[in-house]
C-alpha cells in the first residue's frame, strides 16, 4: 500500500499573551492509501487543530509534513489552495453549506474553483447527490433538509473533486444517533470502494468503527489497538 | 468562472436589496449629477454656440463709429478693404426706420435696410418668394425691395406682392422678393424683426444710404474666404481702417464672432469640467459607501470565505468575487445615475427652454466614473478577504 501522508514531529504552539500554549507535542503519523482511520481524543485534546493541519488549512509551528509527495512548509497560499481542491474533501461537525444555495449549489462549488464548465460540473453534482441518496433534494436549499440530509450533500460536495483524504471532523457529532449511523454506513461505502478516510472523534463507539483508530491525548498521538 | 462570480454576486446583491440600494445610492446620485449637470450645460451653450455659429464665423463686423473729421467708411474706403487678400466680400449695412406705403395702408415703424449682394449671398434666410437683391440692382439708382413676411401680410392682403410697387420713405419701390425670416435661427435676423414693429424692407445700400442722410458707411461686414487665416487678414483690415481714420483712436470697433466663439467654448468646457469636479465629489463619497458595505461584508461573511478557501478557492478567485460584487454594485448605481441624469437633462432642458443634446461623453464618463470608483474602493475589502487564513476565516462565528 502506498503512503499518502507522513508526519514528523509536529509541533504547534499558540502564543497566548505571554504565555506559549503546546497543543500538538510532536505527533508522528503515516496515513496510506485506502484505510480507513480513526483520531479519538476527548474534546479540547487538540483533535480539530490537528486535522487543520492536516487539510493544509493551518500550518503547523515546526515538525514536517509530506502529503502525496509534497512538502507542505514550502507551498504559497496559491499552491495550498490547489492542494486543498485535488488532495482533500472536508466534511464539517456543522455542515457548513451556503444557505442561499441550492443542495445542488453547493455540491458544485469546488469544481467552480478547479474551472470545470458548467454541464460536467451539473452531472457530477447530480450524479453524487445520487450517491448520497438525495436525488430528489436537488433544488432544495439546505434549511429545507434535515441536519442528516445536508451532512450528505456536505459528504457529496467532499467527494466531487475526487480528493485523495476524505477528512471528517466530527461528521456525526450534530446528528442525532440514527442519522449518525446513515452517515457512518456512507462512510464504510465510500471506504470499501476505495476511499481513504480520517475520521476525528470524541466517540470510542464511532472510533471503533474504523479500520485503524488513533488516540490524542494532551498533545501526543499514540497507535490504539483495536 | 467570471460568470459564476456575477452570479453569486448578483444573488448577494438581491439577497440585501435595500442594502445594497441605499449604498449604491451614493454613484446613483453622484452619477446623475455629472451627467446632468454636463447635459445642461452642453445643451444650453451648444444652442447659443448654434445661433452665434448661424451668423457666421467667416465674417468680422467693422463698426466705424468715426470721428469729428469723417463720420465712417466710404466707397473708396470700402474697395480698398475688398482688395484685401483672403477678403471674400465686403458688405455695408445701413439701418433707418421709417414708413411703407401702398393703396392707403401705411405703415410707419418699419425698418429699412440698406445691403448689398454680399449681404445676400452670405445670408441663409430663406425666400418665400421671388428673389435676392443681385449686383445689378447696386447702381443706386435702382428702386427694388425685398420685404419680410410681416410687410407682406400687412400690405397685401390676398395678393401676390411680386412686381407691385410701394412707397418706402416716399420713394416708389418693386417688390422682388419676400424673405421667411421666421425660417431661421439666425439671432440677428430674429432680433431685428422683433425690434420693428410693422417689419423690415431690404434696399439696396446706396439708396438707404441717401435716405439716410448720411455720407459714410458706419457697419460693415467683411467676410473671409478662410477662416484660418483671420488673424492676419483682420490685422490687415486694422491697418486700412487706420490709414482711412487718419490713425485717430476709437474711430472704429471690430465684433470678431470666431474668436468670441472659441472664448464660450472654453467657458463652457471649463464650467462644466467645474460642475463635474463638484458632482465627483459625490461619487468619491458614494465609493467610501461601497467601500463600507464591503468591508462589512467581508466580516459578515468571514466564514463563508473561510469555506470557499477551504473548498479549493485561492486568494485570488476570493479577490475577483469581492471586486466583480463591488464593481456590480457601483456600476449599478452608474447606470441607474445616468438614467436618472439624463431625465433631469430632459426636464431641465425643456424648463430652460433650450433643445437637449444627449452627451456620450458625460455617459461616457459617468461610466467610467462608476467602473473606476468600484475598483478602487472594492480593491481594499477584497484583499482583506483573499488575505484571510482559511483556519481564522473557518473559526470565527
Ligand atoms: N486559534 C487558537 N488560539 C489559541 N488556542 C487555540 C486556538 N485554536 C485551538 N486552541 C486551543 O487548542 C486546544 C485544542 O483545540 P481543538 O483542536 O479545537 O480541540 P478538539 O477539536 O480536540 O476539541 C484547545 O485547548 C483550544 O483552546
Ligand atoms: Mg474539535
Amino acid at each position: 500500500m502506498s503512503e499518502i501522508l507522513s508526519m514528523k514531529q509536529i509541533i504547534k504552539e499558540y502564543q497566548m499573551g505571554d504565555e506559549t500554549s503546546t497543543v500538538l507535542k510532536g505527533i508522528n503519523l503515516n496515513v496510506n492509501a485506502g484505510e480507513f482511520l480513526a483520531i479519538l481524543g476527548p474534546s479540547g485534546s487538540g483533535k480539530s487543530t490537528l486535522m487543520n493541519i492536516i487539510g493544509c488549512l493551518d500550518t503547523p509551528t515546526s515538525g514536517e509534513y509530506i502529503l502525496s509527495g509534497r512538502e507542505i512548509a514550502n507551498q504559497d497560499e496559491k499552491a495550498l489552495a490547489h492542494i486543498r481542491r485535488k488532495e482533500i474533501g472536508f466534511i464539517f461537525q456543522s455542515f457548513y453549506l451556503l444557505s442561499r444555495q441550492t443542495a445542488l449549489k453547493n455540491v458544485e462549488l469546488p469544481l467552480v474553483y478547479s474551472g470545470s464548465d458548467k454541464k460536467i460540473r451539473r452531472e457530477m453534482a447530480e450524479d453524487l447527490l445520487k450517491k448520497v441518496g438525495l436525488e430528489e433534494k436537488t433544488n432544495h436549499l439546505p434549511r429545507q433538509l434535515s441536519g442528516g440530509q445536508q451532512q450528505r450533500v456536505a459528504i457529496a460536495r467532499a467527494l466531487i473533486n475526487n480528493p485523495t483524504i476524505l477528512l471528517a471532523d466530527e461528521p456525526t457529532g450534530a446528528l442525532d444517533q440514527k442519522t449518525g449511523h446513515q452517515v457512518m454506513e456512507l462512510f464504510h461505502q465510500l471506504n470499501s470502494e476505495g476511499r481513504t478516510i480520517i475520521m476525528i472523534t470524541h466517540d470510542v463507539n464511532l472510533a471503533k468503527q474504523a479500520k485503524r483508530v488513533v488516540q490524542i491525548l494532551d498533545g501526543n498521538l499514540m497507535e490504539e489497538v483495536v | 468562472m467570471l460568470k459564476e462570480n456575477l452570479i453569486m454576486a448578483w444573488d448577494n446583491i438581491r439577497n440585501s436589496k435595500m442594502r445594497s440600494f441605499l449604498t449604491s445610492l451614493g454613484i446613483v446620485i453622484g452619477v446623475a449629477a455629472v451627467i446632468a449637470l454636463i447635459t445642461i450645460v452642453q445643451s444650453a451653450t451648444g444652442e447659443m454656440m448654434s445661433q452665434f455659429e448661424s451668423l457666421g464665423t467667416d465674417k468680422i463686423t467693422v463698426t466705424a463709429t468715426g470721428n469729428p473729421l469723417k463720420s465712417g467708411l466710404n466707397s473708396s474706403d470700402l474697395k480698398t478693404l475688398e482688395a484685401l487678400d483672403n477678403v471674400a466680400g465686403v458688405a455695408p449695412s445701413v439701418s433707418i426706420t421709417g414708413s411703407a406705403g401702398r393703396q392707403g395702408i401705411l405703415l410707419d415703424e418699419v425698418s429699412i435696410m440698406g445691403k448689398n449682394e454680399k449681404f445676400f449671398e452670405a445670408d441663409t434666410t430663406e425666400m418665400m418668394q421671388g428673389r435676392k437683391l443681385a449686383a445689378s440692382d447696386m447702381d443706386g439708382n435702382t428702386y427694388v425691395c425685398v420685404i419680410d413676411q410681416d410687410i407682406a401680410k400687412s400690405m397685401f392682403i390676398n395678393e401676390n406682392p411680386l412686381e407691385q410697387r410701394i412707397m418706402v420713405n416716399g420713394q416708389s419701390y418693386a417688390v422682388v422678393g419676400v424673405r421667411d425670416t421666421e425660417s431661421t435661427s439666425d439671432l440677428m435676423a430674429g432680433m431685428n424683426s422683433s425690434s420693428s414693429a410693422d417689419g423690415t424692407i431690404i434696399i439696396p445700400y446706396k439708396n438707404a444710404l441717401a435716405l439716410s442722410g448720411a455720407s459714410n458707411y458706419s457697419t460693415v461686414d467683411v467676410y473671409f474666404e478662410n477662416t484660418d487665416l483671420s488673424d492676419q487678414t483682420i490685422a490687415d483690415v486694422e491697418g486700412v481702417l487706420d490709414a482711412a481714420f487718419n490713425y485717430k483712436d476709437n474711430s472704429y470697433s471690430i465684433m470678431n464672432l470666431g474668436s468670441l466663439l472659441d472664448m464660450m467654448n472654453t467657458m463652457s468646457t471649463l464650467l462644466s469640467a467645474l460642475l463635474a469636479g463638484i458632482a465627483s465629489i459625490a461619487l468619491v463619497v458614494g465609493g467610501i459607501g461601497i467601500m463600507n458595505m464591503m468591508l462589512v461584508s467581508v466580516t459578515e461573511r468571514t466564514k463563508e470565505i473561510g469555506l470557499r478557501k477551504a473548498l479549493g478557492a485561492d486568494p485570488l478567485q476570493i479577490q475577483v468575487l469581492f471586486i466583480i460584487e463591488a464593481l456590480a454594485l457601483s456600476l449599478a448605481g452608474g447606470i441607474i445615475g445616468i438614467v436618472l441624469g439624463l431625465g433631469i437633462s430632459v426636464v431641465a432642458t425643456m424648463l430652460i427652454g433650450t433643445a437637449f443634446a444627449i452627451s456620450w461623453g458625460a455617459i461616457g464618463l459617468g461610466a467610467g466614473f462608476s467602473i473606476a470608483v468600484g475598483l478602487i474602493f472594492g480593491w481594499t475589502p477584497a484583499k482583506k478577504a483573499s488575505s484571510l487564513k482559511p483556519i481564522d476565516a473557518l473559526r470565527t462565528d
